[in-house]
């Protein structure tokens, strides 16, 4: 008989050792589902986790890992504030849609001027953006004691309604011949989210997102407000004794992690994407969630747990494209990612141990 | 007493790093009270929920009436006639007193009729209890008497009784006795769970006392003194702490009309409380659980806010101001529950000594933490309280009760405070941990700190203050030298702030 | 615009079909938040019972074994919820949310060979004599037979809770586990036992919204209706006779604001699509008021020690 025991203290090499463990048994299950479609499980794997990086294209994949992490990451950091505090901000990809929204119309508002003051502009607009959506939960559930989960959520349709009525509607391209979608942002230099260095893929959000790391990092392990945050989702009890007013920190982890989303959104919609269209979301804000848990909360976990997960994407799309294996199928085996991650977390906190019952 | 009811034989439990019971024997007879003395980690719990069926002993027998008895859970043990009231008591607070019961019955009967049936038995014991009431609701007394009901009902054989005068007024503890002697006589059994010396020697028939989860010996408590039985329950001779003898002196704490609404739906509102404490005295504050001692000190602490002026410090209106400021200006606090709220349980101690230290031991400048000083605080603290741990990098949950309370309370005296407010803060600690922080508490206040002691234990409050006054439903009665107290006095003021403050005017 | 073709009886009859789906997956997250536990999956498993439903229905041609395999499904699911939260003791919040990640994905995998079928509809099931009387036949009694499974799961949930000593033990286990396992009552059987009964439930109103509502499969369909039954369960304070009323009133949200799209109403149908999720969040921060109700141990870890 197996029996769990609550260890007197976390464990530290397994606080290591778990996330490597779930991508592990993820590449094992994975293999299974990829046999079960009738795929060689093996050039599948390699297909997702080696190509991308080492294969005869990896010149071309290898700076679309930082185009794809890049808002991952942003997304994540900014989630895992929350989460570190017990605060579910789940509807990050209501915040990104939001944000990518307030940028373009910056920018769409301005064309066809060229200045050196747009895309800072869009950037703020992009910023502001998320943190409205974000604090809409916050102010509610500050004021009211909403449950945060469930109205950022539901904000993440009203937000892909919003953008279906945009693409169609007030941004729809003039000169589009009737598709939907905006004007795109390529097209328009003052508006581009260009890459600061020509051939990475590095482009300004993914500048940003690293320096979201570093912002994350020292508030967490430095500063008197990372560690309310962590004591507020530790023991809240214990925190409101130490000082920390909730309110404040409901405030802070909502509109940071909105900002952070929006952000991501805008610097998706000027670069990358290039256009608001109705289905120029896919579901960063979601798959972030997934990052942030596999990143185990911590900014430099974040970091890794992005690349890893921009790796599942491309590696996604060479195997689709290479040996047909359906989208579906990656989504599915990021979801598992999750499962896998959480069933093998619990041997942080607990020790597993064989009980032979004794005859007595 | 006519025979024996539960024999035990060399029943032993062992858990990763501590052997709970170790080869422990003794015999219930029938229609005795059986005391169960020890201090805290002493084994008692494990042992009682060894013949309740919660947990399976590694080794050992047990018969009931000359048959094997090893009940697999605790649906077996009631079928076998044991029936336990809980220390932590075992109800939903949000089913009513019926429903309550039927939860702990095998074959309850249709509510309507069993509610009748708790009308009957309830007064039959005169233990008053209305059916149809919500738990949630019910004083600590009154909780405890669902319990017992709940229990009678099933017509035990034996009935464990794990603390049950923890959380009455003293005449609340002679219903209880008169109930118990009644039992008694009805041939049911009792093991009664307790380290109050007195209460066993004015109950019991018998007590058995475990040391380190060891049996050191059985005896009639009668024949035997208080001080003979503490001895062979802690080991070593006690040593009561001595009070630095500071003459008090000047206000420097004054509650007027402090009021707040009760913060949750089972929480207590606080009413008009006055209070004035002054440097160098120990205001202990007494009362039975739920009455408002939560609240009173998490209004001094500033977790609850209240009136500008209806807290002063030092002349100041601090009322409105939160944990932080408080702090700043000398006011600190040490609340009851160690884990979750004096303390994060998954966090190192050094970040535990940051979580009250961080303005007035300077371990933050302009937010930025300083870690290397916090680590060296933790350290002082460890070493200044005798904190048996590895190490300032151990997570609090680690540590024993004993140790992390002298963490907690250790955290707050280093750090020089004007006045200090404590609940509890001896509650399930062993006895040499319980001296240790009384024994600081003292010193503190002979260095001129004011400090302010709510605790249920009666016991300690004497031992340390020099005034006393008790809560009740919120209120707070007038404060009384502890001198001039009589333990009948003591029980009105507990039992209600009307009464209290009549004897008190009668007295004066 | 044409406002004629919205007739009060057709109106509230569409209503009792549009909130039957989360009419079903909301009974089913109470008695499982009755059961102190918080599956935020529901959204996965409507849409794999959806799926499920869907393919058993186009392959053996019968709505029933369709929804049964959505039952099916639903609790599979659920299952997994189960032994990550019961066994694993892992944090419900994330494992909820990990649930519903994989089941979108897991019913897009499987539901890629289904898009564009019309699966077999079930009969509409008129009960006799009543369905003749004027108005109230048309609007009580002339559904399909899903419609009075929802609503005699309801009645039999609301009994159960009420009145049974097996629903007395649910609401103990979730109000206080501590308690219930020192007296001897198997926390973590019974709360597996309440996640699966959640999953089941759950499946059936997927089943609903792509076999019937709909009919036919499209990647996520579901699109919110299990977080809206979240939403329900909050709204309804645990009360499985306000998850009732709770339901009809997003199912009438809904059916109006679809009627108002197709009377060409001069609103951009995006704004009326909105409705329900504004309408959602608007009842959220009315009901939030009222916290008392809650489950005492509502997604608290349970481990038992010593």
């Amino acid at each position: 008989m197996l029996k769990l025991e609550k260890r007197p203290q976390p464990s530290r090499v397994f606080a290591y050792l778990t996330p490597v463990l779930a991508v592990i048994a993820t590449m094992f299950a994975g293999g299974l589902l990829f046999a079960a479609l009738g795929k060689n499980p093996v050039e599948a794997i390699r297909t997702i986790f080696w190509d991308p990086l080492f294969g005869d294209f990896a010149a071309y994949y290898r700076p679309q890992l930082l185009v794809k992490g890049g808002p991952l990451i942003l997304i994540a950091i900014g989630l895992s504030l929350g989460f570190r505090a017990g605060i579910w901000n789940i509807g990050a990809e209501g915040q990104y849609i939001v944000g990518a929204l307030c940028g373009a119309a910056v920018a769409l508002a301005f064309y066809p001027l060229e200045a050196w003051y747009i895309f800072p502009l869009m950037v703020l607009a992009g910023a502001l953006g998320g943190l409205v959506w974000g604090m809409i939960p916050a102010l509610l559930k500050v004021k009211f004691g909403t449950n945060e989960i469930l109205v950022s959520l539901m904000l993440v349709y009203v937000a892909e309604n919003l953008l279906a009525a945009m693409a169609l509607g007030r941004m729809k391209n003039p000169e589009g011949r009737g598709f939907p979608g905006s004007r795109n942002l390529k097209e328009y230099p003052s508006a581009f989210n260009d890459e600061v260095f020509v051939g990475t893929g590095m482009h300004w959000g993914v500048l940003t997102a690293f320096l979201a790391v570093i912002f994350a990092y020292v508030l967490l392990s430095r500063h008197m407000l990372g560690f309310s945050i962590r004591l507020s989702g530790e023991a809240p009890r214990a925190a409101r004794f130490s000082g920390v007013n909730p309110a404040r920190i409901v405030l802070f982890c909502l509109g940071i992690s909105g900002l952070m989303a929006g952000l991501a959104g805008m610097f998706e919609v000027s670069g990358p994407s290039g256009q608001i269209s109705i289905d120029f979301n896919v579901g960063y804000g979601f798959t972030a969630i997934i990052v942030a848990f596999l990143g185990r909360l911590h900014p430099v976990g974040i970091l890794l747990a992005g690349l890893l997960m921009a790796l599942t994407y491309i590696g996604g799309e060479i195997a689709q494209g290479n040996l047909g294996l359906p989208s579906a199928a990656i989504q599915l085996f990021q979801g598992m990612l999750l499962f896998f991650l959480l069933a093998v977390d619990m041997l942080t906190n607990y020790r597993i141990s064989l009980v032979k019952r004794e005859a007595t | 007493m006519t025979g024996t009811l539960l024999s035990i034989q060399g029943l032993t439990k062992a858990y990763p790093g501590v052997v709970a019971n170790d080869s422990v024997s003794f015999d219930i007879g029938t229609g005795e009270i059986h005391a169960l003395l020890g201090e805290n980690g002493a084994g008692k719990s494990t042992l009682v929920k060894m013949i309740y069926g919660l947990v399976k002993p590694d080794s050992g027998t047990m018969e009931m009436r000359g048959a094997p008895y090893a009940p697999p859970e605790p649906r077996s043990a009631r079928l076998a006639g044991v029936a336990m009231v809980f220390q932590h008591f075992s109800l939903f607070d949000a089913l009513d007193v019926s429903e309550n019961i039927a939860l702990g019955m095998e074959n309850p009967p249709p509510l309507r009729d069993l509610a009748a049936r708790i009308r009957t038995v309830s007064e039959e014991y005169g233990l008053p209890l209305d059916p149809y009431r919500t738990v949630g609701g019910l004083s600590a007394g009154e909780r405890q008497r669902v319990e017992i009901i709940r229990c009678l009902l099933q017509d035990p054989k034996l009935l464990i009784m794990d603390e049950p005068t923890s959380v009455l007024t003293p005449q609340e503890v002679e219903i209880l006795f008169e109930t118990l002697n009644k039992l008694r006589q009805e041939g049911t059994s009792i093991l009664y769970i307790s380290h109050k010396l007195e209460e066993i020697r004015a109950l019991c028939d018998t007590a058995t006392i475990l040391r380190l989860g060891k049996n050191v010996g059985t005896c009639d408590p009668r024949e035997k003194s208080a001080r003979q039985m503490a001895e062979m329950m802690v080991g070593s001779e006690l040593q009561t702490p001595k009070g630095a003898g500071a003459t008090p002196g000047e206000a420097v704490l004054d509650v007027s009309g402090l009021t707040l609404p009760a913060p949750t739906k089972f929480g207590t509102a606080l009413k008009n409380v006055h209070l004035r404490l002054h440097t160098g005295e120990v205001l202990g504050i007494g009362g039975v659980a739920g009455n408002g001692q939560d609240e009173l000190l998490a209004a001094l602490s500033g977790e609850m806010r209240a009136a500008r002026d209806a807290i002063r410090l030092k002349g100041q209106d601090i009322g409105h101001l939160g944990p932080t400021a408080r702090r700043r200006r000398g006011l600190l606090a040490a609340p009851e529950e160690r884990l979750g709220h004096a303390a994060a349980p998954d966090m190192s101690l050094t970040e535990n000594a940051l979580l009250t230290g961080a303005v007035r031991e300077g371990l933050a400048t302009n937010g930025f933490l300083r870690w290397g000083k916090a680590r060296k605080f933790a350290e002082r603290i460890i070493e200044t309280f005798d904190v048996r741990t590895p190490g300032p990098d151990s997570v609090a949950r680690s540590l024993s009760g004993g140790n992390l309370q002298k963490f907690v309370i250790g955290r707050e005296v280093l750090q020089r405070p004007e006045v200090l407010v404590v609940n509890q803060p001896t509650w399930g600690v062993d006895a040499s941990a319980a001296a240790a922080i009384r024994q600081a508490l003292l010193d503190l206040a002979g260095d001129g700190t004011a400090v302010l002691v709510i605790s249920q234990d009666l016991d300690e409050l004497m031992e340390v203050a020099d005034h006393f006054a008790a809560l009740n439903e919120g209120r707070l009665t007038e404060t009384r030298r502890t001198a001039d107290l009589t333990i009948e006095e003591i029980g009105l003021m507990m039992g209600g702030a009307h009464d209290g403050m009549e004897v008190a005017h009668v007295e004066a | 615009m044409d406002m004629d073709s919205i007739t009060p009886a057709l109106l509230l009859a569409s209503l009792m079909v549009a909130a039957t789906p989360i009419l079903l997956a909301g009974i089913g997250e109470l008695v499982v938040e009755r059961a102190g536990v918080l599956n935020l999956g529901v959204e996965g498993m409507m849409i794999t019972g959806a799926i499920f439903g869907f393919a058993v229905t186009i392959e053996s041609g019968s709505p029933m074994l369709g929804f049964a395999a959505a039952a099916a499904g639903g609790a599979g699911l659920a299952l997994l919820f189960a032994a990550l939260t019961q066994l694993a003791l892992a944090n419900q919040v994330a494992s909820g949310l990990a649930l519903t990640l994989f089941g979108l994905g897991l019913s897009s995998l499987l539901g890629q060979d289904y898009v564009g079928l019309k699966p077999v509809q079930p009969p509409a099931f008129k009960i006799p004599l009543l369905s003749d009387i004027p108005f109230i036949g048309r609007v009580f009694f002339s559904h399909d037979l899903m419609v009075y499974f929802g609503l005699g799961l309801v009645a039999a949930v609301w009994f159960m809770l009420k009145y049974t000593r097996a629903g007395l033990i649910l609401r103990a286990v979730g109000e206080n586990h501590h308690a219930a396992h020192a007296l001897g009552y198997k926390v973590v059987r019974i709360r597996i036992l309440a996640i699966l009964f959640g999953g089941a439930c759950a499946g059936l109103g997927g089943a609903y919204i792509s076999l019937i509502r709909v009919p036919q499969w499209t990647e996520g369909m579901t699109s919110g209706a299990g977080w809206i039954a979240l939403a329900l369960v909050v709204f309804a304070s645990w009360k499985p006779g306000r998850v009732l009323l709770g339901a009809w009133l997003f199912g009438g949200v809904t059916v109006l604001q679809l009627n108002l799209q197709a009377a060409g109403l001069a609103i951009p149908v995006e704004y009326l699509s909105m409705s329900p999720y504004l309408i959602t969040i608007l009842v959220l921060v009315i009901m939030s008021a009222d916290k008392s109700r809650a489950p005492a141990s509502l997604g608290r870890i349970f481990h038992a020690s010593g």
